[in-house]
């Protein structure tokens, strides 16, 4: 009796707010855990400093991101996706198949990646790209011969790191930051040892090579993080001889905790990533459909403020956080306002 | 004939007042059975202890704030050029550490400035104040009239000068950064001295909104806090109704069959599923199919009663189990129908249980993250209050356990002991629903 109308009341209520929630009125956004803090500091200057209500920023990994811009056009998909890397064709032809054709990719800076420790920690203050593949590779080259990953510790193959075990925490595979760990660091290590060219030789393919330096050994000594920055430091505070991949403002904003260490001799700083001397960097982005453009308010509006000189610019408060400011921001100015999307002009 | 049985008994007479070998084992083997017991207490207790008093260290210093006083005068045109602006929050908080360095000398902060050293008290309570501009322009825009007339305002400084003055951090162990030189620490030793900066009760903690991770003090669990309640309200709503409904009829209308026990036992199984499970299938329900909003409390509230309907139903049906069956025959014997006997009889009996079994229920609801992760409820969400009843359940909003884990994931270790601070609240709340459980229990339960 009055369950039944309990029941009922609710069911309308249900029904009511589901037709309400045709008109979505404010930005909503999902992706890179990297791009997140930047998205989440333009989203609230941009509820602050204009008359649309603030975006809804989610977090999530730039591949669980895409995934969801590319699942159609529409109020229940989002509108921006943030990402720490470049969307791929294979993501692209995703995106197509749902409808979702015209997409503008936007470029907002740079992000450093630093390799950091524990700040009591053994003196890991250098690395090499082959240091860091030394340690983590599942094959490396001993003597001229590419055998199965031996060491245990960072001097047995450097004499001038310390005598600590090798304990790395890299991100894990849903991250951005991994492809650029894999792309950028094990890579070039994989190239400077010769352990490539020891597998081209040893009868594999060249591409086979390039997918086979990329991998990381599985022996305990790398342990992939799916979680934030947070949980990183968490894993290094908690393991004195454990060195962590963290973002650049990440890093900036704990330097109480932690000690970072050069790269092929280069030490991460803005100005040396901005000059692009400090080999480990990437570029972020976020990607807007355009279809939404007109449909959802403030779209358009969110990607022009985030892109304007007051806050993506050196000196803005993304800088301030830790973003390198990307030096052809007035190009990326220009095509948000003429709105060009992907493979029309760029 | 009587005493001719007495000899025949083997007995070893003995004082009863003396134990005897197997007497002694018996009272040693209980003796030790109650120390393991209480061992196992004040393991548990001792884990408590320290659960809380961790939780109170860290979290309480997120409920004060240091403070800048500062009595601040604009002028219109000032108003006019930060209002044009494309950042104008950050011509706000410019032209208010221009003001304070103006006025360092008659503040008594500095002596004998040169200009070159206002630009450089300028330049670091940039970094002292923290993110200002838009406190002083919301209000400047509520007040137009006090434009040009000294108004006071009380700021909140930077993270960092938090930091600094409370977690008593020395000055040898500073590392200067783009956030805060070591030559800031004269300026706010010299501040302190004139009662300019302070501690105060953080309002904004209890009553504001996330904002962005450079910006900790203006960081509240406010408006999460009203997206758990509209949540709740549509746990409450839609699970009590539905599980009572299905237990009553379960247990007092429903044939005992094979179909019966099986559904019996996929309830025990829900029960069991893992929350995040219910994320996934509200997100393809509610979400994808459905075309329910993304980010609103109302889908949250769904997919947490789906959550909250087995536990729900499994203390209903134990309640409504517990009345005795004579209460039911006698209703029927005088002539009730079965359904005035459950609705006259067996469920104001019952009810009881059933409340305690769902507020339980709804605090478990409460603090839960994950099905939330996959709606959109986590991460910079919780921005505004709804502006209306209906808008509080179809605006985006966030929920207190999942703003929660979004601090404690930021950089900023000023985020950190604001999550601390949010887990008070939730156990606030959550210490409050289960004792109202109890309080009901113990008042209305009858023992048969």
């Amino acid at each position: 009796m009055s369950f039944v109308k309990l029941t009922t009341s609710a069911l309308a209520i249900a029904a009511v707010s589901a037709t309400t929630a045709a008109a979505r009125d404010q930005v909503q956004i999902a992706g890179s855990s990297t791009v997140l803090p930047y998205a989440s500091i333009v989203a609230e200057a941009f509820g602050d400093n204009t008359d649309f209500p603030t975006p809804v920023v989610e977090s999530g990994g730039s591949s669980a991101g895409l995934k969801r811009f590319c699942e159609g056009v529409g109020e229940n998909t989002i509108d921006v996706a943030n990402a720490s890397r470049a969307i791929r064709e294979k993501e692209i032809a995703a995106c197509a198949d749902n409808g979702v054709t015209d997409i503008i990719e936007v470029r907002i800076g740079y992000d450093g990646i630093v390799f950091a420790s524990q700040i009591d920690g053994p003196a890991y203050t250098a690395f090499t790209q082959a240091d860091i593949f030394n340690a983590l590779a599942p094959m490396v080259m001993v003597d001229g011969v590419l055998v199965e990953n031996p060491h245990t510790q960072w001097s047995d193959f450097n004499a001038d790191l310390p005598a600590a075990d090798i304990l790395a925490f890299i991100p894990g595979t849903k991250h951005g930051t991994r492809e650029v760990f894999e792309e950028k660091v094990i890579a070039v290590g994989c190239e400077q040892t010769g352990a490539m060219q020891a597998m081209i030789d040893g009868g594999m393919s060249e591409d086979d090579a390039e997918d086979a330096c990329l991998a990381v050994r599985t022996d305990g000594k790398s342990v992939d993080i799916d979680g934030d920055y947070t949980e990183t430091l968490a894993r290094i505070n908690a393991n004195a001889n454990g060195i962590g991949v963290f973002g650049l403002s990440f890093y900036e904003n704990n330097t109480d905790k932690l000690k970072v260490a050069t790269m092929a001799g280069i030490s991460p700083s803005t100005e040396t990533i901005s000059t692009g001397e400090y080999p480990v960097s990437r570029p972020l982005f976020f990607y807007i459909k355009k279809a939404h453009i007109g449909v959802i308010p403030g779209l358009k509006e969110y990607a022009s403020f985030f892109t304007s000189d007051e806050l993506s610019g050196p000196g803005g408060p993304l800088a301030t956080y830790g973003l390198v400011s990307d030096p052809e921001l007035a190009a990326t100015q220009q095509m948000i306002a003429d709105e060009v999307t992907m493979g029309s002009g760029s | 004939m009587t005493d001719a049985t007495a000899p025949s008994l083997p007995r070893k007479s003995k004082s009863l007042l003396a134990e005897d070998d197997r007497t002694k084992k018996r009272n040693a083997a209980e003796k030790r059975f109650k120390y393991y017991g209480i061992a196992a207490i004040s393991v548990g207790l001792v884990f408590l202890v320290i659960l809380v008093a961790t939780i109170l260290r860290e979290g309480t210093p997120a409920f004060t704030r240091t403070a800048v006083t500062v009595d601040f005068v604009l002028t219109q045109e000032q108003f006019d050029e930060a209002e044009s602006a494309v950042l104008k929050t950050a011509a706000y908080t410019r032209l208010f550490s221009q003001f304070v360095a103006d006025q360092a000398e008659e503040k008594g902060v500095a002596t004998d400035l040169t200009d070159e050293d206002r630009a450089e008290i300028a330049a670091g309570l940039e970094r002292i104040m923290g993110k200002i501009g838009s406190d002083i322009r919301v209000h400047y825009r509520e007040n137009p009239d006090d434009v040009g007339s000294p108004v006071r305002f009380n700021l909140a400084a930077a993270s960092r000068v938090d930091a600094y003055l409370n977690n008593g951090q020395s000055r040898d162990g500073f590392v200067s950064s783009r956030f805060l030189e070591e030559q800031d620490l004269d300026l706010i030793d010299a501040m302190v001295e004139i009662d300019m900066i302070g501690s105060d009760w953080d309002r904004t903690f209890f009553f504001g909104s996330d904002s962005g991770v450079d910006n900790p003090g203006g960081a509240g669990i406010g408006v999460a806090v009203v997206g758990s309640f509209f949540m709740m309200i549509v746990v409450l709503v839609l699970s009590l109704p539905i599980s009572v409904a299905a237990s009553i009829y379960l247990e007092e209308f429903a044939p005992k069959n094979r179909f019966t026990d099986l559904i019996e036992v996929n309830i025990s199984n829900l029960a069991a599923v893992p929350s995040i499970v219910f994320g996934i299938l509200g997100l393809a329900v509610f979400i994808q199919f459905m075309h329910l909003p993304q980010s609103a409390p109302l889908v949250g509230g769904l997919v947490l009663t789906l959550m909250t309907l087995p536990t729900i139903i499994i203390s209903t049906r134990a309640s409504l189990k517990s009345v005795p069956p004579s209460i039911r025959d006698a209703a029927l014997g005088v002539g009730a129908s079965k359904m005035q006997t459950v609705f006259h009889h067996v469920l104001p009996l019952a009810a009881p249980g059933i409340l305690t079994g769902t507020i339980i229920g709804l605090a478990q609801a409460l603090g839960e993250t994950a099905p939330l992760l996959l709606i959109g409820m986590v991460g910079f969400v919780a921005r505004a209050y709804p502006d209306t009843f209906v808008g509080g359940f179809t605006e985006a909003n966030s929920v207190m356990p999942a703003q929660i884990y979004t601090w404690a994931s930021r950089a900023d270790p000023g985020f950190y002991e604001k999550a601390w601070g949010g887990i008070i609240i939730l156990l606030v709340f959550l210490l409050t629903m289960n004792i109202i459980a109890i309080i009901l229990r113990r008042r209305f339960e009858r023992r048969w």
